[in-house]
């Protein structure tokens, strides 16, 4: 295939869909799928085909449309007017929808969702512009909304060294969470003096909350491997790996069909667009472990190794798969790249802040009105994230906090709701972007308890290489309980610091170096919390029960507790 | 070289400059108030310390030994200026002592790897207290006890044996299993001389 | 191989090109501890003893693993670094059941060796006393996994040196283990030949021959270096039991 059969074939499918009057967009990612949503496209289906109306009424089963604690979401696109979008839809309401709306243009008002709501206005979608709007299975559908023409672009007009060149004007710094800049990277790779080079796409995201890239692989997998490909071509790689967590098996599918249906067409493979490059892609499906989402851990498994980070450097650009000069970026990374190509680095770089530019992908989650997947400007603050976006707090409660980069970030409280959300001023606040969960608290949230949560995930997830990592995180693991439980003293909180920074600055890897960060910020801007559960054994949220005693206490309690024990036996 | 014992101020020490002086004939007022305490350990490290020999003598001329499992003094008395304590802390009657060890006490060394570790006495963590004593007095080589926990015959066992340190502020540490007699007398000498304690490398080993 | 020049504790001293930076600054007389590295064997950087706080900017790096360059200001025993080392020691005395009093290698240790000799007198964290097993079912050694600090000696010799990897690690975090083969016991394993470099190797008493009681085991490294020199140089002749001064 070359570039006038990619034109062809976008015009085709135009043609083809806008054949139909109506169309009906059913979410088929993870989210919808869980509540009900294949459930609602069949009925969809069943009911354009009892009323007979398959020829003008279509049914696509799409990606991601954000909302996610709405679902199942149902999207009635009909020519000539806005979408219109529909939340928590059952099968009941599938067909009344069809019946209604699709066929009579009565739109059935109860599951109706506003399309003027912040939720949607206040959004930039850039990587998620196709996500919820084609079909993910379908090549055409991605090619029809201009899919693989920035590749075709970039292999004859751009020579590499102006893809990186472009990459780098359009300042896009990873999505991963470390946020160092793509092309400077990508030039690394592509100066590296190599015969053999790899580029690697990190989908293996593990931190609780954040869903942003299952979301992109599951809704646009095209688009990540146009991405992959754009970056094979500007570092001079033939082969790219997808590293797919486990527990994704939606997107791991979606991809493997996307990459043969690429391959099938000419896109990826052997002599990509009747070009001289070539480059094969693919997909490693991950076991389980976060740490391999650290590059050094990601490539040995890839490599069929234990999933264990090494010290770097030497780093991935110079020494990386089997020795050879790798690119990794993250998922989201590479859903970038497509439209810094297709509108140039200068529209790209016009989004966002100074340091930081165009859009990042946030998993929404916790306290708030509306949960789900938003894309924002850098630069947008954190107020209007939570409040317009996320709707504010449910049932009239306080925002006490925000929890941003999982267990790797730390915790904002309301008086930086204003800061704005970029690398900088969140590494300023103590916290980082990482690579998208924003996990909003109110007042019912205790800060240690916070704290506990997010360090017994380091800890399970510790590989155990390295012993501040592998034993650290299981002493503050276990000071932390302590002070969640109330037998906690004064020397487990100096203790508890001591470790902080001692594990932060002797880990080996990412795993270890930030796992203190959700105790080092919330003791930042929480510690009365601490000191009220060490001094006074209260928990203000109520959280923790409080039902140990420090040691010396035990004098009293242990006998009362044998007593109650001997009289509960009678 | 790192001091031995960090949490060992001077300010304490000094206090014990003057009776370390180490007259002959002086009253026993004038001496140090020496106590060794007993809690979970097997007394080997106070039959190490008997093992001073000849140097208890030059021992008994500066201090007074005023609590001891040597001595049978019932009750821990009020201000003592160093006390040595063996063993880890076990149960709530170890709780207790400890407690007042401390409060009485300006100078608190943790004798030997069980104070120190836990050692020995803390293999037992291993097991919950419960099935713990089911598999040593139901289902094990000993007899069942009469009484039991609930009728304050045996005090309570605590969920886990704790070194010292990990009970009450402890400020210097003799490590050692038991801790060899030079060691002792370094330590002890030490804290006579009114000197933090600060003992050979090889003196700190474990075991 | 070309020259470089690195300030160490605020001398300037010489090393060559591709040099550890551990290596250049134990031939300076300077004893940095460490117990993952042993001299002969791949680095695995995953102790942090050897860590060195470099300036500008005072960044820790374990030495075993970064090369050393020209120019490098490098401290080695600044008061966090040694803070932190003891931090670390008292990580690992607290991770398993190192009773010290009732071991193999009691006096001989090098994990005991390092906690003495950095004045670590007591452990300030909980002690984790898992419930760990012992396997005796080689004829010759016994693995006691309470001991075990989890520094891969044993899987890197018998991988790079033996060439039978029976040694491997599974499982992750403080749940880690060294296993033979694929967890199976050690006297059934297949792969295994019986060298007991494995147990020569190990600092701790975690890997001991059957039979030996407390402070009985007594470990020898120098093999390790005559075997090397051996494949290297073809240099197999001992000389008073000590192997012969190498080609280098």
């Amino acid at each position: 295939m070359n570039r006038a059969d990619l034109q062809t074939m976008a015009q085709r499918e135009q043609e083809k869909q806008g054949k139909y009057r109506c169309r009906l967009l059913c979410c088929a990612s993870t989210p919808c799928l869980s509540s009900g949503g294949a459930a609602v496209q069949q009925a969809l289906e069943d009911a354009i085909k009892e009323q007979d109306a398959n020829a003008e009424v279509a049914v696509v089963s799409t990606g991601c449309m954000g909302p996610c604690s709405r679902g199942p979401v149902v999207t009635v696109q009909i020519q000539g007017e806005n979408d219109v979008y529909y939340e928590n839809v059952t099968p009941e309401a599938a067909r009344q929808i069809v019946a209604d709306h699709a066929l009579n243009g009565q739109p059935v008002q109860e599951k109706l969702l506003p399309s003027d709501l912040p939720f949607f206005a206040k959004q930039t979608k850039v990587v998620l512009s196709n996500s919820g709007l084609i079909d993910p299975e379908r090549l055409e559908d991605y090619v029809a909304r201009g899919g693989y023409l920035a590749l075709a672009y970039a292999l004859r007009e751009m020579s590499p060294e102006d893809v990186c060149t472009e990459i780098s004007k359009s300042g896009l710094r990873g999505r991963g969470g470390a946020g160092y800049p793509s092309g400077l990277k990508w030039d690394l790779v592509r100066k590296a003096p190599d015969d053999k080079k790899y580029v690697v796409a990190n989908g293996d995201e593990g931190d609780p909350g954040a869903y942003m890239d299952r979301t992109l692989m599951e809704s646009d997998p095209h688009r990540v491997l146009e991405g992959m490909a754009i970056a094979g071509y500007a570092v001079g790689a033939d082969q790219g790996f997808i590293y797919v967590r486990g527990e994704y098996p939606v997107a791991a599918k979606r991809l493997e069909r996307a990459i043969r249906a690429a391959e099938r067409r000419g896109l990826l493979g052997s002599r990509v667009l009747d070009s001289s490059f070539s480059f094969r892609i693919d997909i490693r499906i991950g076991a389980g472990a976060f740490v391999c989402g650290e590059e050094t851990a990601l490539m040995a498994s890839i490599m069929g190794r234990r999933g264990q980070p090494v010290p770097r450097p030497p780093y991935p650009a110079q020494s990386g798969l089997w020795g050879h000069p790798t690119l990794i970026n993250n998922v989201e990374t590479f859903g970038n790249i497509v439209p810094i190509i297709e509108h140039g680095a200068d529209w790209y770089a016009a989004i966002g802040t100074e340091k930081s530019k165009g859009t990042k992908i946030f998993a929404l989650a916790g306290k708030v009105e509306n949960t789900g997947l938003i894309e924002v400007p850098m630069g947008i603050t954190l107020r209007e994230i939570v409040f317009d976006i996320g709707g504010g707090i449910p049932d009239g409660r306080e925002f006490k906090a925000a929890q941003t980069g999982g267990p790797s970030g730390g915790c904002i409280p309301a008086q930086f709701l204003d800061t704005k959300v970029d690398y900088e001023s969140l590494k300023a606040l103590g916290s980082i972007m990482g690579s998208g969960g924003l996990i909003v608290m109110d007042d019912q949230s205790c800060m240690p308890d916070v704290a506990k949560f997010f360090m017994e995930f380091c800890m399970d997830e510790s590989c155990g290489k390295c012993v501040p990592c592998r034993v650290g995180t299981v002493q503050m693991y276990r000071i932390l309980q302590r002070i969640t439980d109330g037998s906690a003293t004064r020397q487990d909180l100096q203790n508890l610091e001591e470790l902080c920074t001692m594990v932060r600055e002797t880990s080996l890897c990412g795993l270890g170096q930030s796992a203190p960060n959700p105790v080092m910020s919330t003791l930042r801007y929480f510690r009365e919390e601490y000191e009220d559960h060490i001094n006074r054994r209260t928990c203000e949220a109520g959280v923790c029960e409080m039902t140990e005693v420090p040691v010396l206490e035990l004098v009293e309690e242990l006998p009362r507790r044998i007593r109650a024990a001997a009289i509960r036996n009678q | 070289m790192t001091t031995l014992s960090s949490k060992a101020d001077t300010k304490k020490s000094e206090s014990l400059k003057k009776p370390a002086g180490g007259k002959k004939g002086q009253s026993s007022s004038q001496k140090v108030r020496l106590a060794t305490a007993w809690l979970g350990g097997c007394s080997g490290c106070h039959m190490s310390f008997l093992d001073l020999d000849e140097r208890l003598i030059d021992l008994a001329e500066a201090v007074e030994l005023v609590y001891s499992p040597i001595a049978d003094v019932k009750t821990f008395p009020e201000n003592v200026d160093v006390t040595l304590v063996e063993g880890a802390v076990a149960n709530v009657d170890h709780l207790e002592l400890a407690e007042q060890i401390r409060e009485r006490s300006k100078i608190v060394v943790s004798f030997g790897d069980c104070a120190v570790t836990g050692n020995v006495t803390s293999l037992r963590n291993k097991l919950p207290v419960d099935d713990l004593l089911t598999k040593v007095y139901h289902e094990g080589p000993g007899a069942v006890p009469r009484g039991g926990e609930i009728d304050k015959v045996v005090p309570a066992l605590i969920p886990r044996v704790l070194p010292l340190h990990q009970v009450i502020t402890v400020d210097a540490f003799i490590p050692g299993c038991p801790p060899d007699p030079e060691r002792i007398w370094a330590a002890v000498s030490s804290l006579l001389a009114g000197e933090p304690v600060v003992l050979a490398d090889k003196m700190r080993k474990f075991g | 191989m070309a020259v470089i020049t690195v300030t160490i504790n605020d001398e300037l001293v010489s090393g060559r090109e591709g040099q550890s930076l551990l290596e250049l600054v134990r031939e300076q007389g300077i004893d940095l501890p460490t117990l993952c590295h042993l001299d002969g064997l791949e680095e695995r950087g995953g102790c942090r003893l050897c860590m060195v706080e470099m300036a500008p900017g005072n960044r820790l790096a374990a030495a075993c693993v970064t090369p050393a360059q020209e120019g490098m200001v490098i401290y080695t025993h600044s008061e966090r670094l040694v803070k932190y080392r003891r931090m670390i020691l008292e990580l690992l005395f607290a991770e398993r059941n190192h009773v010290c009093a009732v071991c193999v290698m009691n006096g001989r240790c090098e994990l005991q060796y390092e906690a003495y000799t950095i004045g670590m007198d007591h452990v300030r964290y909980d002690y984790l006393t898992p419930d760990l097993p012992m396997d005796a079912s080689h004829d010759r050694f016994v693995i006691d996994h309470n001991r075990c600090i989890l520094c891969t000696r044993c899987v890197r010799v018998c991988d790079s040196v033996e060439g039978a990897h029976t040694w491997d690690v599974m499982g992750r975090g403080v749940n880690c283990r060294v296993i033979t083969d694929l967890n199976q016991p050690w006297g059934t394993s297949q792969s295994c030949t019986s060298c007991g470099k494995c147990v020569q190797v190990c600092p701790t008493g975690a890997l001991h021959a059957k039979g030996s009681t407390v402070a009985e085991m007594v470990k020898r490294h120098d093999f390790l270096q005559w075997i090397l020199d051996g494949r290297e140089n073809h240099q197999w002749t001992m000389r008073n039991g000590e192997p012969m001064e190498s080609g280098r």
